[in-house]
């Protein structure tokens, strides 16, 4: 589809919709909040397949560790509520219940960025993709957009092992739709180009193919991938394109540390290292903003990345 | 089938005094207390099939206080889930009985623990399914009294007594002491039954050294209906050896070889 003429709607409309399309499939999927029903979406399932549904309360310890049984029992939970507390919360739970016994709970990190905006940095999960990423067997993923969020939601049904997604609140531009392939785990090759390879998952894979065409016009061309599987990361995706292009930008909407720049680094410095620059939150919490407002204060947009590609060209040399 | 409990549970006591001896390492304090409690359990109670560890049928037993792991591995090997011989190998690389308990690594497990506290969600989460899938197996869950300091417990409290789960039964093995100290020094939890009570709970006090209160209490526990029921198991730390009964020092050492011959000529006179 053409990327440039897509709706906004908001990432989390995604996890809703992909949960009540399982719910009308399977009777083994149930569907439990912590008191955020109404924002994460699940408040559909909630209205429409209320047998599917569970609301622990304000309580994501339990949460998870309630998933964890219900797993055990043969259930396929979908554990959902603000992203920054599922991850950070709910940790040890996550890891030592759910990771350590390989259980097939599938974790919606909802509000994940700086994008939720007002709410301001108590709410912004900007750690997420790190604290999940370092969970031996987790699966993570960052989906670009509503759609593909949906698409995850499918697709994380049968991965035998915790999955972990984060989606977004606010509406962002759709840039795929039913028929763009989608596979957990193979980046998806959005622009060709070979003077330098972007990655980017969540809305920045929207922010690089903006800045993609600014360069274009001077005739830089970015190779762009929605690398929306952070782990297990498409190896062979990254390797080939950081040969091909010699240069690679990261972009997210997550801490430097510890998400998609740090799982492309340590494939990259390992099989074929070349010059990186990143495009992420520099180590600070975010603030209360518009949501705009807050990526562009934060250098999370297209011009980041535009600066980002100068600087890893005048490197690459 | 019937079994001797009493000298299962003197035999248990052994198995517990050796194993963490041979280990170096462990928690015998927190595993004597809880003999009669699993012994019970697993021989008397619970609906379980050792041939079959993976029945979809069969009773659960999270073992939400890790640490006693010995207690739990002996229970299941004399059980007949798998070779007493392997006993001794606890804590040991490549192992099945890992220093706490882990699932894949042993059937017979119904979940791995270790970090305190996420046991009684774990429960509750199994209950569920139970009553989803209109199976009518039970849900045990074994804690600490120094356990429930963590807060996870009285949330899970809450969802058992919010979903009417009554085909869950919590433990404590309430002995009193923990790592550091007697539990009512380092972070005072009674009293338990009022809490459990407060929090919507079937609450039965018991004394968890006598095998006869504990069948009234679990056959109590089943016929209770519409909310779960919690058993305050009242218990004595290192139960059955009087140099470590009561002791805050025994939760998590080893007996060294003269203190194993010490406290297995104690099991030998009856002493308990």
């Amino acid at each position: 589809m053409d990327w440039k003429n897509g709706k906004r709607l908001p990432p989390r409309d995604g996890y809703g919709h992909g949960l009540l399309e399982l719910c009308a499939q399977r009777e083994d999927i149930v569907v439990l909040d912590a008191d955020v029903a109404a924002s994460t979406r699940t408040n559909w399932v909630r209205d429409q397949q209320p047998e599917h549904f569970y609301n622990l309360g304000i309580s994501e310890q339990d949460l998870v560790g309630t998933a964890a049984g219900l797993a055990l029992g043969g259930m396929t939970p979908y554990v959902s509520t603000y992203g920054v507390f599922l991850s950070g919360r709910a940790f040890d739970q996550i890891r030592t219940t759910v990771c350590y016994n390989n259980l097939k709970v599938r974790f919606g990190g909802a509000h994940a960025g700086i994008s939720v905006g007002p709410d301001g940095a108590t709410h912004q999960a900007l750690e997420d993709i790190a604290l999940a990423r370092v969970l031996p067997r987790m699966t993570v993923v960052a989906p670009c957009d509503s759609e593909e969020v949906r698409k995850a939601v499918l697709a994380a049904a049968d991965v035998d092992g915790p999955v972990y997604f984060r989606f977004g609140r606010e509406a962002t531009p759709v840039i795929t739709d039913e028929n763009t392939p989608f596979t957990l785990g193979k980046a998806r090759l959005v622009r060709e180009g070979t003077a330098c390879a972007v990655f980017a998952c969540g809305a920045m894979v929207y922010e690089a193919l903006v800045a993609a065409e600014e360069l274009a016009q001077e005739g830089i061309e970015l190779l762009v991938y929605d690398l929306h599987t952070i782990k297990p990361l498409d190896e062979e995706a990254v390797i080939n394109a950081a040969k091909t292009c010699g240069a690679v930008v990261t972009a997210e909407e997550h801490q430097l540390a510890g998400g998609l720049f740090g799982a492309v680094s340590e494939t990259l410095v390992q099989h074929s290292p070349v010059p990186m620059e990143a495009v992420a939150v520099r180590d600070t919490f975010g603030e209360s903003g518009a949501p705009e407002a807050l990526m562009d204060a934060y250098g999370l947009n297209a011009n980041a990345i535009v600066q980002a590609v100068r600087r890893v060209l005048a490197r690459k040399g | 089938m019937s079994y001797d409990l009493p000298a299962l549970c003197t035999q248990v006591r052994r198995d517990i005094l050796e194993m963490t001896h041979a280990a170096g390492s462990g928690h015998p304090g927190g595993s004597l207390s809880a003999v009669e409690i699993l012994v019970s359990l697993y021989f008397d109670q619970m609906k379980l099939d050792p041939a079959k560890p993976q029945w979809a049928d069969r009773d659960r037993m999270i073992l939400s206080k890790g640490h006693a792991a010995p207690v739990l591995y002996s229970v299941l090997a004399r059980r007949g889930f798998f070779d007493p011989a392997l006993l001794p190998t606890l804590r040991q690389m490549g192992s099945p009985l890992q220093g706490h308990p882990h699932m894949e690594k042993l059937a017979g497990l119904d979940c791995s623990s270790g970090s305190l506290g996420q046991g009684l969600s774990v429960a509750n989460g199994l209950a569920l399914a139970a009553k989803r899938l209109g199976k009518d197996y039970r849900t045990y869950c074994l804690m600490g009294d120094g356990e429930v300091q963590e807060g996870q417990v009285w949330e899970a409290a809450m969802t058992a007594a919010h979903f009417g789960l009554d085909n869950v039964c919590a433990i404590v093995d309430d002995n009193g002491v923990q790592l550091d100290g007697l539990t009512k020094d380092i972070m005072n939890v009674e009293p338990l039954d009022e809490k459990f009570r407060a929090f919507g709970w079937h609450v039965i006090n018991v004394d968890g050294h006598d095998l006869a209160a504990l069948q009234a209490a679990f056959a109590e526990a089943k016929a209770t209906k519409g909310r779960p029921t919690a058993l305050i198991a009242h218990t004595v730390k290192g139960k059955g050896i009087s140099f470590m009964e009561g002791q805050a020092g025994w939760h998590g050492k080893a007996p060294n070889a003269q203190e194993l011959a010490a406290a297995l000529a104690e099991l030998d006179r009856g002493g308990n």
